[in-house]
């Protein structure tokens, strides 16, 4: 049995509970009991008719006031899946929420009234489906009972928001007519839509293919958790975040650059030859390298971006409007930075799609901003992967979830594709130039190797001729020299090739971390 | 993968998550099926190595004998460290749920006793077996939720979570509650204790035992304040589909004695899992009430 996450939205005209309680009914994801508390709950309003959006509505407040206010998980299952219905207000002051709905699903349900046509909701809908990367999207064209399930209805939905869903670069959509309450065309095909020759909702959400299309992407495996139970073993744990790893692949640690291979990869049930997002496991690898939580391991073949500036779609979700400049810690994967919005680039109408200025972004309002960080992060686009592209802005004091952003690229690409600097080398090699003198050759062989296998910009002058040094330093590399010590040169000359390393990586020359960089000297 | 390797997957990123990124985490343990398979992950996601919190038994006294037996045997087959917490002065002064009703004694032995427990070991992390397919305010929880100083939940206020990227920010004295199985379902845990071969206390399987008939209702018989005058307690073949304290926890007629049947019977079944638990109805929006003030 698989699985498959969907995300709803909607207000309480619209069908959307009933939708929903037919679901869950219908496939026995609500219980007799369950029915009757509604009853009970429901008594004394509408009399008779049990009230579906009772079942979703899980907090007094919202019984009470009759409205959806937070995202509510739903559970049911067919014998072909389990599904996981995120249930999502649908009102602009809820936005947030629905974004909340939609980062975990894999597919998104858009209901539309048969009667009302496509409204700004269900446009508001379907951008941030898209936004947060929803791969599938389902169109249900509801209440078609109560216009006469005519074709040219569902026709001239269909065109018009097809047109929109083009617009914003939304995948393509199956819309379905469906009478909700009717139940046509939800779990079986309706003998009242001759004309329409798809799958009923329930077959659609049964067949559509999830899982597949996270293994094709380049293999990502942040680390979480570095286990160490005894002096023999040595492991990384975490869950593929894409892609598939097998034993013997070449594989780099991001941000020690480092090249190694995968021996192990272990789990509670036995090794296993392979793995493939998204299994939790524990991976070991040939070389006892400096891994820890926030690293990411990838294959040498398919590196991510790697950069402290990107520009990301942001939605605001505090009360507290997004400010330039402002200290924000950063959750990205399995590790936290610091980082700042240095622009707020526009501010999306999401009504009327135009591209609006803004000096902050306030509560459930979306844009694209350009952050910094103070230490490298490891990414990919949001829109090649969900997992490496996603981040949580957290305010440092209050320590409240401020806003989910979904990063689009490196910022200021175009402007590298000009003179390289000395920055984009560093950025590059992960380390800034340097000379560094030893003892005799061997020791400057041993070194090189080290560091050549950290995957630093490194070589041996033996006779160094005047000039080289320059020549080195516009290069970017790190130059080893023997015997005499020429100005400023880091001098390694009695210390073992460990402790050169270690050394090398505290003056800030071979550094992961970017802070390093600025500070350490150079030549 | 089927659905449940990719629940397991799931958890164990958030049990790992928990774990790297809190000083003190402990495991909330209290012996049911839940806690069961919650334990099996948190070995699962540490594998070779043990698991690195300690478990934490709320025990009010009056849980079932064989659950406590189950514990102190299970906690020790595993190797992880256990401690029990228990509101010794609530029960001193003779707090049970018919002399006190039931909502106090909750409010006593369990949240009081929680909030205690948590503050003695000065944990900022606990994970517990809650799912949110139980219970309608459950169903509305993150799976890491957020308590103030009082233990108490905002429902209201809840911090966005979106994706598997968690909020493990928390000031001194206030903690978060992490819930791994938060998108398991009553008939996944049955299927995954099935496959994983996972030990379970005897009560969930069916057998003759004595029970009190009182209408739609049975009531074991573990403590003895639990007879009207009148009654007496006569064999019925059942079992319990959720464990609590015996006074609050009735049994259901059942003849599923094997795990098969037992989710067999999960996938017929009508009735919700949480019907037998009296505390769930003592009034409109309970659990929501109970959550509110720390209650796990």
């Amino acid at each position: 049995m698989s699985l498959l996450r969907f995300s709803t939205a909607g207000s309480v005209d619209d069908g959307k509970s009933t939708l929903i309680g037919r679901l869950l009914y219908d496939s026995k994801g609500v219980y007799e009991d369950q029915l009757a508390s509604v009853a009970k709950a429901s008594a004394g309003g509408s009399g008779g008719t049990i009230d579906l959006a009772l079942l979703t509505d899980g907090l007094r407040a919202e019984r009470e006031q009759g409205i959806t206010i937070d995202v509510a998980y739903r559970y049911f299952s067919t014998p072909k899946r389990k599904f996981i219905i995120a249930d999502t207000p649908g009102h602009e002051q809820y936005t947030r929420n629905m974004a909340t709905g939609a980062s975990t699903a894999d597919l998104a349900i858009i209901l539309i009234d048969a009667r009302n046509g496509v409204l700004p909701q269900s446009r508001r809908h379907a951008f941030i489906a898209n936004l947060l990367g929803i791969r599938h999207f389902v169109v249900a064209i509801n209440k078609m009972d109560l216009a006469g399930f005519d074709q040219n209805v569902y026709n001239a939905i269909l065109n018009e928001f097809t047109g929109f869903l083009d617009k914003i670069g939304a995948p393509k959509a199956l819309f379905i007519p469906i009478s909700a309450r009717d139940g046509d065309n939800v779990v079986t095909r309706s003998e009242r839509t001759p004309w329409y020759s798809g799958p009923a909702l329930l077959e659609h959400l049964e067949d559509v293919p999830v899982i597949e299309e996270l293994e094709r992407l380049p293999a990502r495996f942040p680390v979480q958790y570095v286990l160490r139970p005894n002096l023999d073993f040595r492991g990384y744990a975490g869950q593929v975040a894409s892609g598939i790893f097998r034993v013997g692949d070449a594989v780099l640690a991001l941000p020690s650059r480092r090249q190694t291979t995968i021996t192990r990869i272990v789990t509670y049930d036995g090794d296993l030859e392979a793995t493939a997002a998204p299994q939790s496991v524990t991976i070991c690898l040939a070389n006892e390298i400096d891994i820890s939580r926030g690293d990411v391991i990838v294959p040498a073949s398919a590196l991510p971006h790697v950069s402290r500036r990107f520009r990301a779609n942001v939605v605001w979700m505090n009360a507290k409007p997004l400010e330039l400049g402002r200290g924000y810690v950063i959750k990205h994967t399995s590790h936290q930075v610091r980082g700042v919005v240095r622009a707020i680039n526009y501010r999306m109408d999401v009504n009327t799609l135009a591209r609006v200025g803004a000096s902050k972004l306030e509560l459930n309002e979306i844009g694209e901003i350009s952050v910094e960080t103070h230490h490298p992060v490891y990414f990919d686009a949001y829109a090649q992967n969900r997992v490496t592209g996603a981040f949580i802005l957290i305010d440092p004091l209050s320590n409240e979830t401020l806003g989910a952003a979904m990063i689009i690229d490196i910022e200021g690409k175009e402007e590298t594709r000009g003179q390289v600097s000395a920055a984009d080398r560093a950025a590059r090699f992960g380390h800034k130039s340097a000379i560094v003198a030893v003892e005799d050759t061997e020791s400057a062989l041993l070194l090189e190797r080290e560091l050549f296998d950290r995957g630093a910009n490194v070589a041996v002058a033996a006779s160094p001729e005047p000039g080289t040094a320059q020549l080195a330093a516009a290069a970017g590399m790190i130059l080893i020299v023997v015997g005499s010590v020429p100005e400023n040169a880091l001098d390694l000359r009695r210390t073992s090739t460990h402790e050169a390393v270690l050394k090398l990586g505290r003056s800030g020359i071979l550094a992961g971390h970017e802070e390093q960089l600025i500070e350490g000297e150079g030549i | 993968m089927d659905h449940l390797d990719l629940l397991e997957a799931e958890s164990i990123q958030i049990i790992r998550e928990v774990a790297a990124e809190f000083q003190n985490p402990v495991m909330l343990y209290s012996i049911g099926k839940d806690s069961s398979v919650m334990v099996r992950l948190a070995q699962k996601a540490f594998f070779p190595g043990k698991i690195p919190f300690p478990l934490l038994h709320i025990d009010t006294t009056y849980k079932f004998r064989e659950m406590i037996t189950f514990r102190d045997e299970f906690a020790a087959s595993i190797g992880a460290k256990l401690i029990v917490h228990t509101n010794q002065a609530a029960i001193d002064d003779g707090a049970n749920p018919l002399r006190i009703g039931t909502q106090k004694c909750c409010g006593l032995l369990k949240t009081r006793a929680l909030l205690d427990g948590l503050a003695a070991g000065g944990y900022d992390a606990a994970f517990g077996g809650a799912r949110r397919d139980e219970e309608k305010s459950r169903a509305k929880e993150r799976v890491y939720s957020f308590r103030d100083e009082f233990g108490q939940w905002d429902p209201k206020n809840q911090r966005p979570e979106l994706w598997n990227v968690y909020n493990a920010r928390v000031d001194k004295g206030q903690h978060i509650r992490v819930f791994p199985l938060s998108n398991w379902t009553e008939l996944d845990v049955w299927q995954y204790i099935g496959r994983e071969n996972i030990p379970i206390v005897p009560l969930y399987y069916a057998k003759p035992r004595p029970m009190v008939v009182r209408g739609a209702s049975l009531i074991p018989i573990e403590q003895e304040f639990m007879l009207q005058p009148g009654e007496k307690a006569e064999m019925v073949m059942c079992r319990m589909r959720s464990l609590g304290c015996s006074p609050c926890t009735g049994a259901i007629r059942s003849e599923a004695d094997t795990i098969d049947k037992i989710i067999d019977e999960m996938k017929l079944v009508r009735r919700s899992e949480r019907e037998n638990r009296v505390i769930d109805h003592d009034q409109e929006g309970s659990m929501e009430i109970k959550k509110r003030e720390g209650y796990f």
